[in-house]
């Protein structure tokens, strides 16, 4: 049970926030609970504090929106809070197309594609920066926000809160797609949200830190994490994962049996860099 | 053939041409996707709705409006729906908009794509002045344009007697019988649709249109020369040119010139 709890502790917890915000957010729609109201594209929480998604905000700037205040304030809490515990942990603690590719990895695996397909992968995961600058570039021209319109997650997060449609379409599509096309091919490589948050989390302060000293070179870290280019240290190295596209899943960590990766606060992880 | 390495120049070009290609491709799909989306224009808004235009850019499609309304009247559009996507609508006929005093669903909005200021009398929010759409009434399905007596959307009009009023004629048909025939006022409806949910008939006679569909413009050529306010109009009118073969010459030329042939 405790070797349970250490090797999946940070899933559980994934889980278990990707799922209890689900609840909140369908329960303020479905019995009125004020906890947090809205959806992940702008929210209040306890009624007081607006959080709104600070890159559908900058898709209106550009399709020529005037920003009201609450917006705006909503655009700077959510900014400040994913400044501080890592951008990206927005996808892998709170953005539920998560659970569907990290399911459609975990099956991928199981059924040996990852075999079949040997370890290069057809396609860069810059992809994900030029769809984010074209969805800049479509809602300048089209006047709307461009990627709001087609969103697999908030179509999905808004279908789960507001009633669903044909919004599993895009899981079954999201699904199949990095299962059989694409290794991690929506979080790892398409998703401009992910790219958004992974220019944002450059500059966040909790990161994941190697211990090159710890380290047997098992590599099972790298053959779990999602983004695996940004463990480039492993064995080499004792360095925190200073890319912002590390998601701060921490699945590196509790897979590890040789506590060679731990969390740590930036400032701190470099000082240990420095020998100070 | 041999297979020859390519060089760094070579490949860079490759990779540029790719990205060009894939990113037209793709920016044509998704552009001609979202025109597609956002094209339906028979969509009726809450209160203090942006003029759709500005509402599509500015609406974050949180669902805040839809929470805060007490009636299960709002929605989100859901993918399916053919209406543009995750942005807040209601349906009259299923559950129009109760107008509640208090407008809960404006002042949530985060963005400001329902505009207090535009639902705000005298610094008091005043659900009076929103204009969510217009009541048409379909005159051929009407039965109290068939004679026959009917007056509930007049009753259940909320702004009763001034956004419907019921206006009496004689029904020669009888010759002893009244039409009472509803009127809708396009300055004091609101678009609630309380009407259009009230209407009798099997498919409602009366029904909201969003204001820019149920009304036409007279434009600035058309002036009520009775009516002093109208008269400003004028000052917007502009005069129109039109160049043709004829109007080279003068009109009374133009008009003469062809006598000639006469004799």
């Amino acid at each position: 049970m405790v070797r349970l709890w250490n090797s999946y502790r940070y899933l559980f917890m994934r889980r278990f926030t990707q799922i209890i915000l689900l609840v909140l957010y369908f329960g303020a729609n479905a019995w009125g609970w004020t906890l947090i109201q809205g959806n992940l594209s702008s929210s209040l929480i306890l009624g007081v504090i607006p959080m709104s998604d600070p890159y559908a905000a900058l898709q209106m700037l550009f399709a020529g929106a005037t920003l009201a205040t609450d917006l705006l304030i909503g655009v700077g809490v959510a900014t400040a809070f994913y400044f501080l515990i890592g951008g990206r942990a927005f996808c892998s603690w709170v953005c539920p197309i998560n659970m569907v590719t990290d399911f459609a990895a975990f099956v991928r695996e199981l059924i040996g594609m990852n075999r079949l397909t040997g370890i290069k992968q057809p396609a860069s995961r810059n992809l994900r920066y030029w769809v984010l600058a074209l969805s800049l570039v479509i809602s300048a021209i089209m006047g709307v926000t461009a990627f709001e319109f087609i969103s697999p997650i908030s179509m999905v997060h808004r279908g789960i809160v507001f009633g669903m449609g044909f919004g599993w379409a895009a899981v079954v599509i999201i699904f199949l797609f990095d299962l059989f096309v694409l290794k991690n091919g929506w979080c790892g490589h398409i998703c401009p949200l992910g790219g958004f948050y992974s220019l944002l989390s450059k500059f966040s302060l909790i990161r994941v830190t190697h211990l090159e000293e710890n380290c047997t070179l098992c590599m099972k870290c790298k053959v779990v994490c999602p983004e695996n280019q940004v463990l480039h240290m492993i064995g080499k190295k004792s360095l925190p994962v200073l890319s912002g596209e590390c998601t701060n899943c921490a699945r590196c960590i509790e897979v590890c049996d040789d506590d060679a990766l731990e969390f740590s606060i930036r400032s701190m992880a470099q000082n240990k860099k420095t020998g100070e | 053939m041999k297979k020859q390495a390519l060089s760094d120049r070579r490949k860079f070009i490759l990779n540029m041409a790719r990205g060009v290609g894939l990113a037209t491709m793709g920016g044509f799909i998704w552009s001609a996707y979202v025109d597609e989306v956002t094209a339906s224009s028979l969509m009726l808004r809450p209160p203090g709705a942006l003029v759709e235009s500005d509402f599509l850019k500015t609406c974050i499609k949180c669902g805040l409006c839809v929470e805060a309304c007490p009636y299960d009247t709002l929605m989100l559009a859901k993918p399916g729906d053919n209406k543009p996507l995750g942005t807040p609508y209601f349906v009259p006929r299923d559950m129009p908009c109760y107008m509640c005093p208090d407008i809960p669903c404006v002042p949530v909005c985060p963005t400001g794509a329902l505009d207090e200021s535009s639902v705000t009398t005298n610094g008091v929010l005043d659900i009076n002045v929103a204009d969510m759409g217009l009541a048409v009434v379909d005159e051929e399905s009407c039965i109290a344009f068939w004679g026959i007596q009917c007056d509930a959307c007049y009753r259940a009009c909320p702004i009763l007697g001034e956004a419907i009023t019921i206006e009496y004629q004689k029904n020669e048909r009888t010759g002893k019988h009244a039409f009472m025939k509803p009127i809708v006022h396009s300055d004091a409806c609101t678009g609630c649709g309380m009407c259009e949910r009230a209407c009798v008939t099997e498919k409602p006679a009366i029904f909201i249109l969003p204001r820019e569909n149920a009304m036409g413009k007279a434009g600035d050529y058309y002036i009520k020369g009775w009516d002093k306010e109208d008269e400003r109009r004028l000052e917007n009118a502009k005069e129109i040119k039109t160049t043709t073969k004829i109007s080279e010459k003068s009109a009374i030329d133009s008009l003469n010139g062809s006598l000639e042939d006469l004799y």
